[in-house]
């Protein structure tokens, strides 16, 4: 009688709880040393947030033994250092400006975990969000266009993408990259055939026919509407950019890359002719350190002069100067870190937002339904996208726009909005990872071989 | 799908590249020239984010110290510069401002105040290592709190300045310069009132900023009658009974202009007068006829001896005293009198009054009793008495001692007496011009007889001395001298 013994799959999840205490012990470190710096003891909120913060990443951990026991074991890691690191950051900026919104940081990033959470129990499968492609159509616009109602809609620091109810501001166009995505997988998966394999051929690249670039102009001139309307360069090129990939991706077709390209280079050049706005921001990236420009390029050039501050080392926690930076906790954080952190502390940050797209990607690979693919590649790709539009700000790649920082910076929505990423490419993940037999038959206990298990009675 | 997706896999890495390369950009590449911006306020910060080392006088007392502000977000500097003892010290200590800079002590002894200097450097090593917030080294000056008080009492808010120096050390125990300000209104973080308190002292006509002690040149007017005699006393030729001319009148040559004494009488019978009396009662005719015989040559010389010439850092800056060394004719007569073109600090008349006292020798004058390590408060370092040289010889020394204490015993500065004191001094009346007041000038040394034989040598200067004629300097600058005097000999 021939026995096989179980062979168990490796779940990682005991790597996934390592790498989680690991996380909250460097962001428990780094806010030891701010407190050692600022008062010479260690700081009273050490206990209160750090262990707070381990409390909650271990909870969301439990949550996944039990809900996602396949999910990718390094998303939640670099989620809560990112985030701890981030509280860590905005609490010393509160010590110099006298502030206090590392406590509401905090409470976001439990609501943020907590929703995480919710979501890896309530939603067991991924595929479930196709039904409600166009309900998230619906939802995504409402979302963009919240802003534009006139009483519920704020205008802050000349972009009118707020949402406030009371004392509560909300960026929706945060949630709406989220329900937009979702969106564009599930149409897309759909009519992936039809943009993909019809249309005229023109030198080397097979056009679309035209009646197919409707989704695709619409999805333009929405983007161009919400530059124009609520005068958002970040919010716009994050979409557009968003879309192009998902497209990208759906169709294997470069053609709609150039079109894509060729759209947004349009309306970007449109934008910077006509809108005063974009043109000033523009004008500011070419030229930062002209006369004329000191006061607008203000906030650039002091982030820059942070940086440049804080060398290949940096000053060390509370030991520069971050909160000369107007938005130093929020717009300009990456700065922050830049100074006190230096060009060492941003290489690791990079690198953690680059791990975490990384294992999006990879979830998108290796999952194996169509629907699956297109939403992680999205989510992922939004990630980069959105650390590149920012980062690029900050550092003069590109011109500045007003996104933040995943994670890092202060914000609610941000960091709710960032958690459900998070959560839907573990969700995402844990079907990508999971076993064929499992896949198709639903989780058994026993069944647990590494990639197909056979069992002999 | 795979095969887009590990494109867009590419697209990403490559964005991320771009922001690695960027960020080494400006974090390394660039941050050199970014840091050097004109612009870029950080060093600033940076300097006022260092807790500067504290000035002292006397056994400990701060005349300039670096207070942490307060509350946090109400200045974007950390610390702010105080000077409790406000205008007393504004000239030695000088001022830290955010937008004007630093002056007096303040600038010339910056980089061991701010712990930048190259004797701190193992004290920042070791800061960098243990993670201690670094601290600038505290100055501890000459001046002696009791002498200062006194020279300001004494020249209670008259435009002028005075300087009392250790003769044997060159130590300044007081240097007093007025009208002054009050250097907190400066060093304010409230940058909209430094600058209106800056228009202010800039628009003021008597120039209040200016340290007059060390920086301003006035024609020393009579006071420079003990350089004339030293060189008649180093020439061989003169001892203190040598009878010189002293006309009323000193007919000048090349002109038909002549040079009279003030009370217009002759100083001795038969126009005769000892070189002892002829400075004693101040005789201008015959430090005129003195000055035409000892020839332009022999007095620059005598006066680059006592330190004209020269420069000299106390560490502040000290404007150099002058002598016209082309004079002749009727300028040559002036000159041997003061007027004329030469030109002087407070602190060089200072100078000659202490080498006198100090048997000829010059001694550089100096501010600085020690710099000492923040927190160790070991001193780094602690300047020695420097000689300049040999003004005049033992035995010119002792002359000059007896002719100028026959001045205070029976001459034109018997106001500058002391009870139980040597004094020897010598009074001065500078001409400027039609109609101005004249510059009252007094500057005297002081021995204690009994006690520790105490030593002092000061210059009072007063510019605004009332009416014309009752600017005599034995009236108005010898009480002060002998206020200063009597202070730095009680200490």
């Amino acid at each position: 009688m021939a026995t096989v013994l179980p062979v168990y799959p490796t779940t990682r999840r005991n790597v996934e709880l390592v790498l989680v205490v690991a996380a909250v012990l460097i962001a428990c470190g780094a806010w030891a040393v701010v407190g050692l710096t600022e008062h010479g003891s260690l700081p009273g909120g050490l206990f209160a947030y750090g262990g707070g913060l381990g409390a909650l990443a271990v909870v969301l951990h439990l949550v996944l033994r039990w809900r996602a026991p396949h999910a990718d074991p390094v998303l939640l890691p670099v989620a809560t250092l990112l985030n701890g690191l981030g509280l860590v950051m905005i609490h010393r900026l509160d010590l110099s400006e006298g502030t206090s919104a590392a406590s509401r940081q905090f409470v976001w990033s439990a609501l943020g975990i907590a929703a995480a959470g919710a979501l890896v129990v309530v939603l067991r499968d991924h595929r479930v969000l196709r039904r409600y492609t166009f309900t998230a159509m619906v939802a995504g616009l409402v979302l963009l266009l919240l802003p534009l109602v006139p009483v519920l809609g704020k205008e802050i620091n000349g972009a009118r993408i707020w949402v406030g109810i009371g004392p509560l501001s909300f960026q929706p166009g945060e949630i709406a990259k989220i329900v937009l995505a979702v969106f564009f997988a599930g149409y897309l998966v759909v009519h992936r055939d039809a943009l993909s394999l019809t249309g005229p051929k023109v030198l080397f690249l097979r056009l679309p026919r035209a009646r197919d670039l409707g989704p695709i102009l619409l999805a333009w001139a929405a983007s161009v509407g919400v530059l124009v309307l609520q005068r958002d360069l970040g919010t716009s090129l994050l979409f557009f950019g968003l879309f192009v990939a998902v497209l990208y991706v759906a169709t294997e077709r470069v053609s709609w890359i150039v079109i894509g390209l060729g759209l947004f280079a349009a309306g970007a050049v449109f934008a910077a002719t006509t809108m005063s706005h974009v043109r000033s921001r523009v004008d500011i990236w070419l030229h930062p350190f002209d006369a004329d420009n000191a006061d607008s390029a203000y906030q650039l050039l002091q982030g820059l002069y942070g940086m440049a501050s804080g060398g290949l080392l940096g000053t060390g926690l509370d030991r520069g100067r971050p909160d000369i930076v107007p938005f130093a906790n929020s717009d300009f954080v990456y700065a922050s870190f830049g100074e006190e952190l230096g060009l060492a502390g941003l290489f690791a940050l990079l690198l953690l937002y680059a791990v975490l797209v990384e294992r999006g990607m990879r979830t998108a690979i290796g999952v194996r339904d169509g629907f699956g693919k297109l939403l992680a590649a999205g989510l992922a790709f939004s990630v980069a996208l959105q650390v590149f539009v920012v980062v690029g700000g900050v550092t003069r790649v590109i011109p500045l726009t007003g996104l933040t920082t995943p994670f890092l910076a202060a914000g609610g929505s941000s960091l709710v909005s960032n958690w459900i990423v998070v959560a839907l490419l573990l969700r995402i993940s844990d079907l990508a990872r999971r076993p064929a037999a499992e896949v198709r038959n639903g989780p058994e206990p026993g069944d647990t071989g590494v990639t197909q298990a056979v069992r002999i009675p | 799908m795979n095969r887009p997706l590990r494109r867009l896999s590419a697209v990403v890495a490559f964005l991320f590249f771009a922001l690695f390369a960027s960020t080494t950009w400006v974090q390394f590449l660039r941050a050199g020239e970014l840091n050097a911006m004109p612009g870029n306020s950080r060093q600033l910060y940076a300097e006022y984010g260092r807790e500067r080392g504290p000035i002292l006088v006397g056994a400990g007392q701060a005349v300039a110290a670096s207070v942490r502000v307060e509350e946090p977000g109400d200045s974007p500097y950390e610390f702010l510069r105080q000077y409790p003892a406000g205008p007393t010290y504004a000239h030695a200590t000088g001022y830290y401002s955010v937008l004007y800079g630093a002056a007096g002590i303040e600038r010339a002894m910056n980089d061991v105040l701010s712990g930048t200097a190259d004797e701190l450097f193992y004290r920042r090593l070791a800061d960098l290592l243990t993670g201690a917030d670094p601290v600038g080294a505290s100055v501890t000056l000459t001046l002696d709190p009791e002498v200062q008080q006194a020279a300001w009492d004494a020249l209670d808010g008259r435009k002028g300045a005075v300087v009392a120096l250790e003769p044997s050390t060159g130590n300044v125990l007081a240097m007093v310069s007025s009208p002054t300000y009050d250097p907190d209104l400066l060093a304010t973080h409230d940058l909209q009132a430094a600058r209106e308190a800056w228009e202010t002292l800039l628009a003021d006509e008597d120039d209040p900023l200016v340290n007059r002690a060390v920086d301003a040149l006035y024609p020393p007017g009579s006071t420079f009658k003990l350089i004339t005699a030293a060189a008649a006393l180093e020439s061989g030729e003169y001892t203190t009974e040598t009878p010189v001319a002293g006309p009323q009148e000193l007919d000048l040559p090349q002109t038909d202009n002549t040079l009279s004494n003030d009370e217009g009488t002759a100083c001795g019978p038969n126009d005769r007068v000892s070189l002892l009396d002829a400075l004693r009662t101040s005789c201008n005719t015959a430090f005129g006829q003195l000055g035409l015989d000892l020839g332009a040559e022999a007095l620059d010389a005598q006066a680059r001896a006592f330190g004209f010439e020269q420069p000299l850092t106390t560490p502040l800056p000290v404007e150099e005293s002058r002598f016209p060394e082309d004079a002749t004719g009727p300028l040559l007569a002036y000159a041997g009198i003061g007027q004329g073109n030469v030109q002087v600090t407070p602190l060089q008349v200072a100078m000659v009054s202490a080498a006198i006292a100090n048997g000829g020798v010059v001694m550089e004058p100096n501010l600085v009793a020690n710099v000492r390590e923040a927190k160790t408060l070991d001193v780094i370092a602690e300047p020695a008495p420097q000689e300049v040289g040999r003004a005049v010889s033992e035995d010119t020394a002792d002359a000059l001692q007896e002719m100028t204490r026959a001045v205070v015993e029976s001459g034109t500065g018997t106001r500058a007496q002391i009870d139980g004191a040597v004094v020897g001094g010598k009074t001065g009346t500078a001409q400027r011009g039609e109609g101005q007041v004249p510059y009252a000038w007094f500057t005297a040394w002081a021995r204690d007889e009994e006690g520790e034989n105490r030593e002092v040598a000061v210059a009072v200067v007063i510019e605004d001395g009332g009416s014309v004629d009752s600017a005599y300097g034995g009236r108005l600058s010898a009480p002060v001298a002998k206020q200063v005097m009597q202070a730095a000999l009680d200490g």
